[in-house]
């Protein structure tokens, strides 16, 4: 209980290998944050509702509190860290929420555009219903989701546009 | 640069400034923060809504490896006592108000689910919740007043021993007589409405990380609150340091919507004091299970309400008396059922009012304003009244209200009662009648009512529409302030001390001074909350940021800009009159060639050689504050229709419209969002955010499985139209639009699922209605005429 025993976690994280030892209680989303400092997946709710710390895991959208760290060993995992362009620039998907005014205070918005950087991988040309759908694992307390919906349809559009 | 509506920056559609930091994952959070030697806290929440405290043994505890300290109330020392009452009761005549605030830890006895027993602090977060496993405390369990109306019962569980009943607060209000108006009634429509409690859930808990730096002997203080300064001055009296030793930081806030207002929480205190004892960092963040039973909730109100009207539907008297539950403590005073009482009054000609609340202590978690904060009880009250007026007298519901609104030419509108911020309630300006009509346009009601609706009808299928106005009273005092500064290299930046909660203040206030000093909005370093960097002001709530702060940024900016005038004109060899400011310089008005940029003139200000005139200010930076004499009122409409599945209840919204009037509007683009996040809240609201407590004071739907918000499927587009009628109290002319959204939802989900379900004689009378409860009483509702399929 005291942390005496420590498990090997080996991953790739936003394209670079990390190996660590971590306590296998420890959850996914803490080593995250705590032990590798990438803090841009938070935490809202830590039974698997809210979504917020959604991050690809081999490219699929997980929730990283319903993961241990050491459920990690041997995959790649990508954060709201590795969404972004060059030089902290935004990425498309990033630009098209801060057009649509697509975030209030910005918590659970990394767990948004991982999800959403999933679903547009696989849909192209979504409808808004569809976009909905997609969104509907992930609670926003702020914006009313209608500027999401919006900042995802023009970052499809652009996407198509190329 | 995108351009307002009269081609300045202020009223222009801009994208966030904060955006970038937030997209990217840079922004801090409280929970981001990690300090060398940092330790992590947790604490032993009371599994009971009521019990006395027996002993407490933290023996097995303390003996845990990795465990530094555990304490309890005994540890405190004069640390322990009651927190401040943050609102003290209304100056009205007669008011009783009973002030029982919060403790750090609890002493005695515990007196709701949730209160802090114990701190642990240990090497990790993990060690510290192992620790507060161990701890035993013998409780002796106490029947609890977990019911609002069974708590004011003869004999009822008192909450605090030393009273004689669990009565809070009584305070009556009104004006005219509203006998006579009653006496004189065609119609005097009389029920009583029930509007139970929920949780704000904003998505981020609440935290505090705590820092004493021994070399500086200073204490930094990072609390995701709404209200930094007044935390700062609390706690600095609290733990008896200087408040220049005690710097408060509200970084990034995940969602504030009120609850993090309050002070002070018990663990704002107990942190910073354990950091500053043991002499380490100190972190403690609320996981969602402490979040749903320590963060305040609001919205338990019981109202016995009747309104009397003419032949013709006007308005002679509104009377009602309600219950307000206000949970175990009442730190925040009236403040919520003061706004229940100013917001019956709604946008109506009321010419005799009588408006009696009774708070009530119960074995609930503390009750402190939520987004709305009351406004809907009033607004549920008087727009469910007219609805049941305009049934029974066979007129129309948008016609009921054409006819009671306030005409223009009344404003300003002085309303004989005492309004939250003690100043009496006015409304300082509006044109209600354009706000009904429009919403009336958008929503296409009179097609509805005459064509779609009966054809629906006659489908067999339950389609309905709703109408409700609503007030909004915002931007009340009594103050904030702000500097601004140009910097040498021509940025702006600008501080003051609201915190920020996703409002889009950096992007705002950025607004405010750009149009001032003829910059860029992106040019502009927006702080807010950080202590060090402005100690002035009280907070964020009641929608009054872009009023108080905003009309403070509008001054200091101002201020600067005359000042850069001045010394551009000494420089260029010209009157200051024939200055303008524009593209980030000062340049001589039709000469655009002869300029000088404001970064020059900043730097030419701060000379370091030679004399400057005596009595003269370094910089170009001004400090300036703004209280306003008392707050400005929005006003609004919404409008929906709504389908109901008449063999599950389910109801599907296919229309939202909200036409809104918050003054001048500084950035519509924000407006919006703040709109459609208050319409979302709203619907949550509505439909199903209800915390179920037991006869025993347990909560029993505490996680995110059970307290059900709305998602993306169920909060439709909503459109939204500006009216602007400039509040004549501020310079700007701006009114607050924060809460807006939430306020009317509740009584048009009434209306138009009323509508929809056409039974006769058919009232729904309580918020929230999940489809569980609608089927219950239409169920209900059939038996009890003795028709089929009950």
């Amino acid at each position: 209980m005291s942390g005496a025993r420590r498990l090997a976690v080996r991953a790739e994280i936003n394209g670079r290998a990390v190996a660590r030892e971590v306590e296998p209680r420890r959850l996914l989303s803490d080593f995250l944050r705590h032990d590798l400092g990438l803090t841009g997946t938070h935490v809202g709710c830590e039974h698997g509702v809210c979504g917020a710390c959604t991050v690809l895991l081999d490219g699929e959208p997980v929730r990283s509190c319903l993961l241990l760290a050491v459920q990690a060993d041997g995959h790649a995992v990508e954060t709201v860290e590795a969404l972004g362009g060059e030089q902290g620039a935004l990425g498309p998907l990033q630009e098209a929420f801060r057009r649509a005014h697509a975030l209030q205070c910005g918590f659970c918005t990394p767990g948004i555009l991982t999800t959403i950087t999933a679903f547009l991988r696989e849909h192209a040309e979504p409808t808004e219903a569809e976009v909905r759908r997609a969104l509907s694992g992930n609670l926003c307390r702020c914006t009313g989701y209608q500027h999401i919906v919006d900042a995802v349809l023009a970052a499809a559009r652009s996407r198509r546009d190329g | 640069m995108v351009a307002g509506a009269q081609g300045g920056v202020i009223g222009a559609r801009l994208a966030r400034n904060e955006d970038a930091r937030l997209l990217t994952g840079r922004a801090l959070f409280v929970d981001d923060l990690q300090l060398p030697g940092m330790l992590h806290a947790a604490f032993l929440r009371s599994p009971h809504a009521h019990a006395r405290l027996g002993a407490i043994d933290a023996e097995r505890a303390r003996a845990l490896p990795g465990v530094v300290a555990v304490f309890t109330a005994d540890d405190l020392g004069a640390a322990w006592r009651p927190g401040p009452l943050l609102v003290p009761p209304p100056p009205v005549p007669g008011a009783l108000f009973h002030e029982r605030t919060q403790v750090p830890l609890a002493r005695g006895k515990v007196r709701h689910l949730g209160e802090p027993i114990a701190l642990v602090v240990a090497e990790s977060r993990e060690l510290a919740e192992d620790a507060v496993a161990e701890i035993r405390v013998d409780f002796a369990v106490l029947p609890a007043a977990a019911d609002l109306e069974g708590a004011l019962a003869p004999g009822a569980p008192r909450v605090h021993d030393d009273l004689d009943s669990n009565l809070a607060a009584h305070v009556v209000q009104g004006r005219g007589d509203v006998e006579a108006g009653r006496a004189a009634a065609r119609l005097v429509v009389r029920r009583r409405f029930r509007y139970d409690r929920g949780a704000a859930a904003a998505l981020e808990g609440r935290g505090v990380v705590a820092e004493w730096d021994a070399r500086a002997e200073r204490l930094t203080v990072w609390d995701t609150t709404q209200a930094p300064i007044p935390i700062r001055n609390g706690l600095a009296a609290w733990l008896g340091l200087s408040e220049d030793r005690l710097r408060v930081v509200a970084p990034f806030i995940g969602g504030g919507f009120g609850p993090k207002i309050m002070m002070f929480y018990p663990e704002e205190v107990v942190v910073p004091w354990a950091a500053l004892r043991l002499g380490r960092p100190v972190k403690w963040v609320s996981d969602r299970a402490e979040d749903f039973v320590s963060t305040t909730q609001e919205r338990l109100q019981i109202h016995d309400a009747e309104l009397a009207v003419d032949g013709d539907g006007r308005i002679l008297a509104l009377a009602d008396s309600f219950l307000h539950d206000t949970g175990a403590y009442d730190p925040y005073g009236l403040t919520v059922p003061l706004n229940s009482q100013a917001n019956a009054l709604g946008l109506y000609a009321i010419p005799a009012y009588r408006s009696e609340l009774r708070a009530v202590f119960t074995n609930l978690p503390i009750v402190t304003p939520y987004r709305g904060a009351g406004r809907q009880h009033g607004t549920f009250v008087i727009e469910r009244l007219l609805d049941l007026a305009a049934r029974e007298l066979g007129l129309d519901r948008a016609e009921i209200r054409r006819r009671n609104l306030l005409p223009k030419e009344a404003f300003p509108v002085a309303q004989g009662i005492v309004y939250q911020d003690f100043t009496e309630l006015t409304y300082d300006s509006g044109d209600y009648a354009p706000i009904l009509e429009q919403a009336l346009e958008r929503i296409g009601y009179r097609r509805f009512v005459e064509e779609e609706q009966p054809r629906a009808r006659a489908a067999g299928r339950r389609r309905g529409i709703g109408i409700v106005t609503y007030v909004e009273g915002t931007g009340i005092g009594p103050f904030e302030g702000a500097r601004v500064q140009v910097q040498g290299s021509g940025r702006v930046t600008v501080a003051t001390g609201v915190g920020t909660q996703g409002q889009g203040h950096f992007t705002a206030f950025a607004q405010v001074a750009a149009d001032a000093l003829g910059v860029d909005a992106a040019e502009i370093d927006v702080t807010t909350g950080d202590t060090d960097r402005f100690h002035w002001g009280t907070g964020t709530f009641a929608s009054r940021g872009a009023v108080v702060a905003g009309n403070a940024i509008h001054a200091a900016a101002g201020a600067v800009a005359e000042r850069a005038r001045a010394l551009a004109a000494a420089a260029l060899g010209v009157e200051a009159g024939e200055i303008e400011l524009a593209g980030g310089a000062a340049r001589v008005r039709g000469e655009p060639g002869r300029a000088i940029g404001l970064g020059e003139l900043a730097r030419r200000a701060n000379p370091l050689r030679g004399a400057v005139a005596s009595g003269s200010e370094p910089g170009l930076e001004a400090t300036r504050y703004f209280g306003p004499e008392r707050g400005a009122t929005a006003a609004g409409a919404h409008a929906m229709i709504v389908e109901v599945d008449p063999e599950t209840m389910a109801v599907a919204i296919e229309k939202y419209v909200v036409v809104h009037d918050c003054g001048r509007v500084i950035n519509p683009l924000l407006v919006e969002g703040q709109v459609h996040g208050g319409v979302a809240q709203g619907i949550g609201n509505a439909y199903y955010e209800q915390l179920v407590y037991d006869a025993s004071g347990q909560l029993l739907n505490g996680s995110f499985m059970d307290f059900l918000v709305p998602t993306a499927l169920d909060v439709p587009p909503i459109e939204v139209g500006h009216l602007e009628t400039p509040s004549p109290l501020n310079p700007l002319g701006v009114k607050g639009a924060g809460e807006a959204g939430a306020i009317p939802t509740g009584a048009l989900f009434a209306q138009a699922v009323e509508d929809a379900l056409g039974l006769p004689g058919f009232e729904i009378l309580e918020i929230p209605l999940s489809p569980n409860r609608l089927f219950e009483l239409v169920r209900a509702h059939r038996a009890a005429r003795g028709e089929e399929g009950a």
